[in-house]
């Protein structure tokens, strides 16, 4: 009688494989498991000179995490966050990065400040299937150069932040003829020129630039510079530099009496006016990297930026900062994502492939407004632009006469690179520019 | 070329000016690195952190004298102050417990444990002070400006950086060349630097002098650091930067060479700020090309001495 199955190598061998195989496929199909922690990776910086964003980054995310958890959680689930320092270095932080996602199995990645981290960590993220939020780095590389399906930016990028000062420039002291430029020496100091300079061509064709500084990244004295741009008067003097060395620009510039001859255009000082005090004059332009500002003047939800505000000075004794507010965008667009993908998955917890499918579209509170994540994974954010202003209510410089720039206006549409789309830009771009608000609102 | 200057001379007027201030806290640094070098012969990578710590304490200290009603002179001498506080507290304390243990090792290991000092530093100094910029400019404000003429123009200088600072730097060098030929604990100091055996076996208790000299030389990094207080924000990492430019003006004057360190400071600094001025993209390049370009004629330094003291 024969055996009805009999047991040779090959289906031995092939039961051995299924057994493996099999519940990973099965797997992949059943719903995931409500865990217990929803577990999140922030790359930041904690030390060097970008520590500076970095700290406060972290401050904010520990300080959600907390409010977070003390209304139950992401989907009932509490938040448990894991940093890790991008300041060592690409290799180390890459390496971070892998054991997060593979030993400590971190349900999302937020990375990173640093462009150059982010554009490592963006296709690891891919290559590991792993939500990646791109909280705070600049680079517009990022998605005009590569399509994603897990990672989402949901802040701006480098483009909207430096064609914002521009136009803003443009509407309001227009007769601008020579310009300078003093930005740090590395990737985003060279990159953000580029940006101006491209845009600056096609918007304001004819206009020279007198000199092009770019100290070394760390410089702790611009003295030279500064005499340099005494001696050449531009009428605009433009300078993306950031943390400290923004500071002592600033501070060596009023000594010297450089605000006297030039306006100075920066993009990123909103996040040194505490800092400076009144150090940087009146009548100077100033950018956030996005609409922050803790005396917005029209924010979508006034009770929530003011309770973000409070809550962060409480807690760090300073307003809050740009990279504070990216961190809050980060999770407002995370609870977001998970509630969509949750309701779209039958009220279950979704898999890494549902929760990144939310993205895409998705709608989103950030302390001032209302944002939204493009298809392309790139995050619409406004910009908030004005122009400094010293009053008895701040012992430093606040800004008055704000342009809030729709996203629409500023960020380079999806599918089209930065430089080349920049070079379509007309002169007449500044008429579409909105009015400033007062600070009086 | 003579078009040239007549086009360029007050420009260059302007970046001379500019050069020596910066040369002055250059040299501030750099001599305390070579005399601890040419006397231990030990390279203290954590002289970056003792400059940090000495310009972090400077802040503190002026920031204290501010909130106790002190006039706004008082910030002048607060300066001198707390880099004396930072030199007589951490040099003595370094050099007992760290270096004396390691006079006698390899150079490789001797760095090593200097980097690990600096590393420990860097970590000590973000606990104390965080990572928020620092600044107290104060002293930059209580003097003012002068303006210096330029064509049919005047270009205003901080009177703290043209004038005080370089006066410091040459007090500082005039000082240290009497107090090294002129005294008797100078002398001493010079004895064990040409031949420490040879000292010892005169009676000169070595080990002192290491003390004496060590403790000078962290004084002398964390005035460099003070003095730079009122002119820049200090933020983490400034030590990493200011060691780093140390080492090319100890190399580029010859190891041990006061002077040396004076004229390389002065080379470096009028140099970057001549870069600054007709050349922005050389200006991070500036002091590594006259290093090789001395290194390259010289390799012993610019003051130094074939190696012939050790047998």
């Amino acid at each position: 009688m024969p055996l009805p199955f009999q047991l040779t190598r090959r289906t031995a061998l092939a039961a051995g494989f299924g057994s493996v195989l099999l519940p990973a496929s099965l797997s992949a199909q059943a719903p995931v498991q409500r865990p217990s922690e929803l577990k999140i990776g922030v790359t930041t910086f904690l030390s060097g000179p970008a520590s500076v964003f970095g700290v406060p980054g972290r401050n904010a995310a520990e300080m959600l995490a907390e409010e977070i958890n003390r209304e139950g959680g992401i989907g009932g689930v509490p938040v448990r966050l894991f940093f890790v320092d991008e300041a060592p270095g690409i290799d180390h932080l890459v390496g971070e990065f892998r054991r997060l996602v593979q030993n400590e199995r971190v349900d999302v990645m937020f990375a990173s400040i640093s462009s150059g981290s982010c554009l490592a960590c963006t296709p690891l993220g891919e290559e590991l299937r792993k939500v990646t939020v791109l909280w705070d780095c600049g680079t517009q590389r990022i998605f005009e150069e590569r399509r994603y399906q897990y990672a989402f930016r949901t802040q701006a990028n480098a483009t909207p932040e430096i064609l914002a000062p521009l136009l803003y420039l443009m509407k309001t002291k227009p007769d601008f003829r020579t310009v300078a430029v003093l930005n740090q020496d590395y990737a985003w100091g060279r990159d953000s020129w580029e940006i101006w300079k491209t845009a600056m061509d096609a918007l304001k064709p004819g206009t020279r630039v007198v000199a092009e500084l770019f100290p070394r990244f760390g410089a702790t004295d611009f003295s030279a510079e500064v005499t340099r741009l005494l001696a050449l008067r531009p009428d605009v003097i433009l300078s993306t530099s950031w943390g400290g060395e923004l500071d002592t620009f600033i501070r060596q510039a009023a000594e010297r009496r450089l605000f006297e001859r030039s306006t100075f255009v920066l993009p990123l000082a909103e996040s040194s006016l505490e800092r400076v005090g009144r150090s940087l004059p009146a009548g100077h332009i100033v950018g956030s990297r996005g609409d922050h500002w803790h005396q917005h003047p029209r924010p979508a939800n006034p009770q929530a930026l003011q309770r973000f505000v409070e809550n962060y000075r409480r807690r760090a004794d300073a307003y809050p900062i740009y990279p504070t507010y990216h961190m809050a965008q980060a999770f407002s667009a995370l609870r977001a994502a998970h509630a969509k993908a949750m309701q779209a998955n039958g009220g279950n917890w979704p898999s890494d492939a549902q929760l990144a499918a939310a993205f895409p579209g998705l709608e989103f509170d950030s302390p001032t407004s209302r944002m939204r994540i493009r298809e392309d994974g790139q995050g619409l954010e406004p910009q908030l632009i004005g122009t400094t202003v010293h009053t008895d209510r701040f012992p430093f410089a606040v800004m008055d006469k704000m342009v809030i720039f729709p996203p629409d206006l500023v960020t380079t549409p999806a599918g089209q690179n930065s430089v080349a789309w920049l070079r379509t830009l007309t002169p007449d771009m500044v008429n579409r520019v909105p009015d400033p608000i007062s600070a009086a609102g | 070329m003579g078009n040239w200057f007549t086009e360029n001379g007050p420009l260059l007027g302007l970046a001379l000016l500019d050069g020596i201030a910066s040369a002055a806290l250059i040299f501030m640094v750099a001599v305390g690195l070579n005399l601890v070098f040419g006397v231990l012969r030990v390279l203290n990578v954590a002289h970056g952190s003792l400059f940090a710590i000495g310009a972090y304490a400077a802040a503190s200290v002026g920031f204290f004298a501010a909130s106790a009603g002190l006039p706004a002179w008082a910030s002048l001498p607060a300066l001198l102050f707390a880099a004396m506080l930072v030199g007589l507290v951490l040099g003595p304390l370094i050099e007992r417990l760290l270096l004396r243990r390691i006079y006698d090792e390899e150079p490789v290991l001797q760095l090593l444990v200097t980097f690990a000092l600096f590393m420990i530093l860097e970590d000590a100094q973000k606990l104390v002070w965080g990572v928020q910029p620092v600044s107290f400019s104060t002293p930059v404000s209580l003097m003012g400006t002068v303006d210096v003429p330029f064509g049919t123009d005047v270009i205003p200088y901080n009177t703290y950086q043209v004038i005080l600072l370089p006066a410091v730097a040459v007090v500082t060098l005039v000082g240290l060349a009497i107090f090294l030929r002129r005294t008797l604990t100078g002398r001493v100091i010079l004895a064990v630097t040409m031949d420490r055996e040879a000292a010892t076996a005169m009676g000169i208790d070595a080990r002192k002098v290491f003390l004496l000299t060590f403790t000078f030389g962290a004084m002398l990094a964390a005035l460099g650091g003070a003095l730079s207080t009122p002119t820049s924000s200090l933020v983490p990492g400034i030590g990493a930067s200011t060691i780093v430019l140390s080492f090319a003006v100890v190399a580029t004057a010859g190891l041990g060479q006061i002077e040396g360190a004076a004229l390389t400071a002065l080379m470096i600094g009028i140099g970057r700020s001549i870069a600054v001025t007709f050349y922005p993209e050389l200006e991070v390049v500036v002091p590594y090309i006259i290093m090789v370009a001395v290194l390259l004629v010289r390799p012993q330094g610019l003051f130094g001495v074939v190696e012939t003291r050790r047998v």
